[in-house]
């Protein structure tokens, strides 16, 4: 091991030292470039699964793809056009790795931006490091991606699913009489990172758990855990799951007449997927932390983000359906992204990339919520970390309290 | 024995034939292709001309081609069809990849070990599972394809599997200070592998075993009646062939530096049974075929539907595995035998007579 640190010492100081030889005259003008900049380009990785089970988020994709088309025919950023290269990676972690090797080797691309999933960007997080290749706000809400000390190269986007965790357990301690608390749980990373988020916001009353369940996520449905938690008595629902079943979990409340008060984690906050299929008369009153505005909701309709945003839609992704929440997501990220480039300025290397990404100060990226705001520094790689609580109410939702934030730096 | 088998019909007569002249050496220009192959890095690596992204790719192809040729020994030579075989790839990465993290092992002791796992788990469950014939047998293993994964997930296994985490492990450096990378290396490594591993097959395939695993996949009853242990030597292939893979998946983790469970979906088991009938079912070279087709085709189908649709300028968007499945119809009408079938009956015709 230590033959191999000092090996690669060797390799990146020689890069870093051929990177200064060819950028000399460069420096002159103020302009400094590594692999994958230039006068004319920005060139910029992404990976995303467009087949395969995971392959509904293969609009994120295609949405930042059509953003980047849009930023280039107003003439790009600072006067360089953007070179969006993005490659199927099916989910799969061993073809992530393949890809993001030829991104980074054969395509020589500045850095990685969103690439998507936990177990793809698990897979490529230590080599990107080693390169010293930015994984820039990537499309996961795991907590692992903060950890500028450990892994000074990679950094996540949205509200990680340990302060939303923790959040809802202060939500419960500051509104709720005498909780009981039951948790429904995925059983795997995302579902235990809620949970630790949960119980570390609970603090020394972590005794107010009355049950834990979980299921796999292979399970066909949660019917018999949801029965479990109604015997439990339990007057709190705290309900770690993915879309599917947390359809059912609010279905099956409804059903068995269990009125607890409902948390539901961010991860579901789809009507179209969630709310509908459960159906609207038992989704009312459940409650979830929002970090982003439903485009659709009649409520934003005026706010000038919203119409930039659907003009976009309109311009760029005729085809697509703008219900998709996937699409507000793809558009909100790529815009953080633009706004990173914009403060580099003619400063393309990856260690200012980094640099001026961890130099967000309260930026207010289209599509987030009135009053939450993006803020990095060199010790906080968490961008977004308010969110705003709402409840369902019709069909659609409705805020009510305070930003709330979580410090898990 | 070889009388028994060429009591078949013509072709199989004919393709018996083929097999023992096959036999008689391995043709001069195999060798020569397996001596550019190896001082690839040398040529290549030393000009620059192929970067290490390029010998990552080629260890895959090769590794796949193992893969591809233990699943050939039992679909192509035995007769069993096998919708499971991703899972002993699983098995095979994990154990390499557990004596690596766990036990501190040096990666080239771990690949026997890997090996002989396989062989034992491959065994194992051939033995009962063989009981069933054709379709049902393909159900059971493809059970077992998606069991592994979720096994890999379960609670007490954490402590060694690292659960949906997967592991991390470190590429190996080449040994005596090699004027080598990494990826240079263990393609070396690989390629040595995977020549050993073919030899072993071609020698299996015309021993008297593989004469029992041919004569049990032509004529079951005959094979019987000549006092062959059916149940014996159907499992004990079955052992073999999933050797083989698990040795592809042990080499795989140590290429990729990183093992999860999510690595080892059944796609891989399908990706490996179509290379193997898209490569040359019951052929030694339709392996190699078969792993360049996992690696390449498969894996640009969908850069490669991008691509057409710009150069063509097809109005419509096309899903990005539309010209796999083109491909595959196209390969599968053409050459209902594969590639290496297609290729030899080819010659067949345009060779010139004796």
């Amino acid at each position: 091991m230590t033959k191999r640190t000092r090996r690669d010492v060797l390799v990146g100081g020689s890069a870093i030292a051929a990177a200064q030889v060819i950028g000399l005259p460069a420096i002159a003008q103020g302009k400094k470039y590594d692999d994958g900049a230039s006068d004319g380009t920005i060139k910029i990785g992404h990976t995303n699964p467009y087949s395969g089970n995971a392959s509904a988020y293969g609009n994120i994709g295609r949405t930042i793809e059509a953003v980047f088309k849009m930023v280039n025919d107003a003439g790009g950023i600072n006067g360089r056009k953007i070179e969006f290269i993005t490659y199927d990676d099916g989910y799969s972690p061993p073809k992530t790795v393949e890809m993001v090797r030829k991104l980074v080797e054969q395509d020589k691309v500045l850095f990685l931006f969103n690439t998507l999933g936990t177990p793809p960007n698990t897979a490529i997080h230590r080599y990107m490091n080693q390169k010293k290749v930015p994984q820039l706000f990537v499309a996961t809400g795991a907590s692992k991606w903060g950890q500028p000390k450990e892994f000074p190269w990679t950094m996540g986007w949205q509200p990680d699913y340990v302060t939303e965790g923790a959040i809802y357990a202060k939500h419960v301690l500051a509104t709720i009489k005498e909780p009981k608390i039951g948790i429904l749980m995925q059983n795997d990373d995302y579902g235990k990172d809620y949970y630790n988020g949960f119980i570390q916001g609970l603090g020394d009353k972590k005794g107010l758990v009355a049950q834990l369940a979980t299921y796999e996520v292979t399970d066909p449905t949660v019917d018999s855990q949801m029965i479990q938690l109604k015997n439990t008595g339990a007057n709190v629902f705290f309900n770690i799951t993915t879309p599917k079943f947390a359809a059912q979990a609010i279905k099956k409340a409804f059903e068995i007449e269990w009125k607890p008060a409902h948390y539901l984690n961010n991860v579901s906050s789809s009507f179209g997927s969630v709310f509908k299929p459960a159906g609207i008369p038992a989704s009312q009153g459940v409650m979830l932390a929002l970090y982003r505005k439903d485009a659709n909701d009649a409520q934003f309709a005026s706010s000038p983000d919203v119409v930039a945003f659907k003009a976009f839609m309109a311009k760029y992704m005729p085809n697509a359906d703008i219900k998709d929440d996937t699409h507000n997501y793809g558009y909100s990220v790529t815009h953080t992204l633009i706004e990173t480039l914009k403060m580099c300025g003619d400063n393309l290397t990856r260690e200012n990339v980094m640099k001026q990404a961890a130099s967000l100060k309260g930026y207010e990226a289209p599509l987030l919520l009135p009053g939450i705001k993006i803020s990095t520094s060199a010790t906080d790689f968490y961008p977004l970390q308010s969110v705003q609580m709402a409840r369902v109410k019709g069909e659609s939702f409705e805020m009510f309290g305070n930003i709330l934030s979580n410090e898990s730096a | 024995m070889a009388t028994t088998m060429t009591t078949g019909t013509d072709t199989v007569d004919r393709a018996v034939s083929a097999r023992i002249d096959a036999r008689r050496g391995t043709p001069w220009w195999i060798w020569l292709g397996i001596a550019f192959a190896a001082l690839l890095p040398l040529i290549g690596g030393r000009t620059g001309l192929i970067s290490n992204f390029y010998f990552l790719q080629l260890s895959l192809m090769i590794v796949y081609s193992i893969a591809v040729l233990g699943l050939n020994l039992l679909t192509g030579f035995n007769g069993q069809i096998s919708l499971g075989h991703g899972a002993f790839f699983a098995v095979g990465a994990y154990v390499t990849a557990i004596l690596i993290d766990r036990y501190e092992m040096y990666y080239l002791a771990t690949l026997p070990i890997a090996m002989l796992a396989c062989f034992v788990v491959g065994y194992l469950f051939g033995r009962p599972a063989l009981r069933l014939e054709g379709h049902y047998l393909a159900l059971a293993t493809f059970a077992l394809a998606i069991a592994v994964p979720q096994f890999l997930k379960y609670r007490h296994f954490e402590p060694y599997t690292h659960g949906v985490q997967g592991i991390n492990i470190f590429k190996p450096d080449p040994p005596f200070g090699m004027p080598l990378s990494p990826d240079q290396w263990l393609y070396l490594v690989v390629l040595a592998c995977a020549v050993v591993m073919f030899i072993v097959a071609r020698n299996i395939v015309h021993s008297r075993m593989g004469r029992a695993m041919m004569a049990i996949r032509d004529q079951p009853l005959a094979a019987d009646t000549m006092g062959i242990n059916s149940a014996r030597t159907k499992s004990i292939t079955f052992g073999i062939s999933a050797l083989y893979v698990g040795l592809a998946g042990a080499l795989h983790a140590i290429i990729f530096e990183f093992v999860s469970p999510d690595s080892f979906r059944f796609e891989l088991s399908i990706a490996i049974l179509v290379g193997a009938v898209i490569g040359g079912i019951a052929t030694l070279s339709g392996a190699v075929i078969g792993g360049f087709f996992v690696q390449f085709i498969e894996k640009y189908a969908d850069a490669a539907t991008k691509w057409v649709t710009q150069i063509v300028h097809l109005p419509i968007e096309l899903e990005p595995w539309t010209i796999y499945g083109i491909v595959l119809i196209l390969l599968m009408y053409t050459m209902p035998m594969g590639v290496a079938g297609g290729f030899a009956s080819l010659w067949r015709k345009i060779r010139p007579p004796n």
